[in-house]
């Protein structure tokens, strides 16, 4: 298994498919042994992004650099890369063993050499027990493990993924996306990731380049993600966020439906219309200590929690409770952290309100 | 027989059994079944009828009209069949131009099967459908009309000319089948193969290749009989230097009584049914088919 990793560079790259362009100057860093995550909506560009870094698709302009080399003229067998399909592409005609070792024997490896690397891979993935067995003849999520064991067997530069759980069930989805990360940092691959699951790139990234219509719109850690999203777009499509329009105060927000809400902490303020985002979490509900006027609409049992949904006459809000939160019908609401922004951009001032 | 075969191979796609229906009750589920039962009935006489009476009529001496089995059994005209010396010729011949024409069309349309799978060119319906074309006009106005060609081309009276004329009627099956064959291979499996370094023919050869060829086994099979029981074009071009048996059955049926040709088509059916069942237990049954049930 190879210790040595190395970056993968997307360098202003485009792409145009049937007179659309699907990605435009996209540029993206993932540093060796890295872990990045292509997040979007579909027909965002992230499965053209990561067709091109295979070579199943060449870019009209820009550089693909693999460890310090341009890659993006390079027909898919040449480039250090491997790819995981969304349906595995598993050979139906050859047994597991067979479709692991097959990238190795066209490679000319010598056959006890293919023998102890396809079983050490095999078994690195737990699936030793199947090597002779179909592919048809197993599970999905076996299916998936080969398919990762094939393209791992070959110690690629890069390895990608395009979607690889979308066809299991929710269960099994989450125990193979950390078999996946556990993998992958055993092994210290630089791999790309590609998902429209918010959760599934936010559990296993270092870190998540949001895409949307061929660019990159932020590309950060999950922390810094779901903290702080550089765009509205961002902020609508990871996690749960309240939108306000409003307007600011020294000390809190005023909504377009006239509450005023008085708020710990907002990234900026100033004259004007903005738009106003508060993370349910970032809601305080209770009646001591001041805040707008709230009634209860509704009362979600989410588990360890508690999700309320509240009119702030006129305007909704959601908000994540303790499940131990009393029942009431009349409550007031104050936020904690809140995100202003501005033709769709996060602003920061330099001084903040004092809480 | 041979759409028997076509469908066969797709059977797996129509698994969901009809259970869900429910029980029907009493009189209604007998008159259903009844139904049922001489509906199979009916295609049975239809089917298995004629070469029932095929067979009988081979080995009777004299049947006449109201008797409903012959009333004179006899190999005399398997020997007659046997005796003449042009049979063992013909067979010959049939065994050498069906093979010789499967291979030809084999190349010819495997590659336009592939092309029109996995490129989209322009014309490519109108050319896919034109296939049609051989079989949308009577066979023999067409021979008659290829005839004149092949006159003017020395084709007449020759091996090449006898391979073509044959051909003509193998290439619609030659290239849809495989086309569809082709067409079933998903392209992430062919992108699989060359993520993992095989370039352009390897995955030919090793991934779409393997995964087609039950289908284009079929369709050879199809050419190979079409081939074999092709007589109106090979009558035309071929007589008298190429008699192959079903064209040998022409003279037969002019210069013995009819029980000799019903000796010589049972002879002429054995390759048939040999073959059908040969593909019904490789193509069917196989694991190749319950491969292609991955999404």
């Amino acid at each position: 298994m190879s210790t040595h990793a190395s970056g993968l560079l997307i360098d202003r790259v485009s792409k145009e498919l049937g007179g659309r362009t699907i990605v435009s100057d996209l540029e993206l860093e993932v540093r060796a042994g890295e872990l990045t995550c292509l997040l979007g909506p579909s027909g965002c560009g992230k499965t053209t992004t990561l067709r091109m870094i295979g070579g199943f698709l060449h870019p009209d302009r820009g550089r693909i650099v693999i460890d310090g080399e341009d890659v993006g003229r390079l027909a898919p067998e040449r480039r250090p890369t491997a790819m995981v399909f969304q349906n595995y592409a598993l050979w139906p005609h050859m047994t597991v063993f067979k479709n692991v070792a097959f990238g190795l024997r066209l490679r000319r490896v010598p056959k006890r050499e293919i023998r102890e690397r396809v079983e050490q891979i095999l078994a690195l993935v737990g699936l030793t027990h199947h090597q002779h067995s179909y592919p048809a003849r197993i599970s999905g999520g076996e299916q998936q493990r080969v398919a990762l064991a094939r393209a791992l067997v070959l110690e690629p530069k890069v390895l990608l993924l395009d979607e690889p759980l979308s066809n299991l069930d929710a269960k099994l989805r989450v125990r193979v996306r950390e078999d996946i990360r556990e993998i992958q940092q055993r092994i210290g691959i630089t791999t790309v990731f590609v998902t429209h699951d918010q959760d599934e790139a936010l559990s296993i990234s270092d870190r998540i380049a949001v895409m949307s219509e061929g660019n990159v719109e932020q590309y950060a850690e999950a922390r810094a993600l779901y903290r702080e999203p550089q765009t509205t777009f961002v902020a609508n499509f990871v996690g749960t966020m309240n939108f306000y329009r409003g307007s600011a105060h020294g000390d809190g927000v005023t909504l377009a439906g006239g509450a005023h809400v008085p708020c710990d902490d907002l990234s900026a303020h100033g004259e004007g219309e903005w738009e106003i985002a508060v993370r349910p979490e970032d809601v305080q509900v209770g009646t001591n200590g001041g805040g707008a006027d709230a009634r209860v609409l509704r009362e979600v049992p989410r588990g360890h929690y508690k999700e309320l949904v509240l009119d702030l006459g006129g305007d909704q809000v959601r908000a994540f409770v303790s499940v131990d939160h009393p029942d009431v019908e009349q409550t007031r609401v104050r936020f904690g952290r809140v995100l202003m922004y501005q033709e769709g951009v996060l602003r920061r001032s330099p001084a903040t309100v004092a809480v | 027989m041979s759409e028997g075969i076509a469908f066969g191979g797709l059977r797996e796609t129509a698994a969901p059994v009809e259970r869900t229906r429910g029980p029907r009750r009493g009189i209604g589920a007998a008159a259903g079944r009844l139904l049922g039962a001489l509906f199979v009935l009916a295609l049975l006489v239809f089917m298995v009828g004629p070469i029932v009476w095929l067979a009988l009529r081979a080995f009777s001496g004299t049947w006449q009209y109201p008797q409903v089995l012959p009333s004179e059994w006899t190999f005399r005209y398997w020997r007659s069949v046997f005796d003449d010396p042009n049979l063992g010729h013909s067979i010959k011949l049939s065994f050498i131009f069906a093979p010789v024409v499967t291979v030809a069309s084999a190349a010819i349309c495997l590659p336009a099967a592939y092309a029109f799978s996995r490129f989209n060119f322009p014309g490519r319906r109108v050319l896919l459908i034109s296939l049609f074309a051989t079989n949308a006009f009577p066979k023999i106005g067409l021979y008659i009309s290829m005839a004149g060609v092949f006159y003017s081309l020395n084709l007449m009276g020759t091996f090449l000319g006898v391979v073509i004329v044959q051909l003509i009627g193998t290439i619609v099956f030659m290239t849809w089948i495989p086309t569809a064959a082709f067409s079933a291979v998903p392209r992430s499996l062919e992108e699989a193969a060359r993520d993992v370094g095989a370039g352009p023919l390897r995955v030919f050869l090793r991934v779409t290749f393997p995964l087609a060829a039950p289908g284009i086994f079929v369709a050879m099979i199809l050419s190979f009989l079409a081939s074999f029981d092709e007589a109106q074009g090979t009558f035309l071009v071929g007589v008298p230097n190429y008699v192959t048996m079903p064209t040998e059955m022409y003279t037969l049926v002019l210069n013995y009584p009819e029980q000799a040709a019903a000796v010589f088509s049972l002879l002429l059916a054995i390759p048939s049914v040999v073959l059908m069942s040969f593909a019904r237990k490789h193509v069917m049954g196989g694991r190749l088919a319950e491969g292609f049930q991955i999404r």
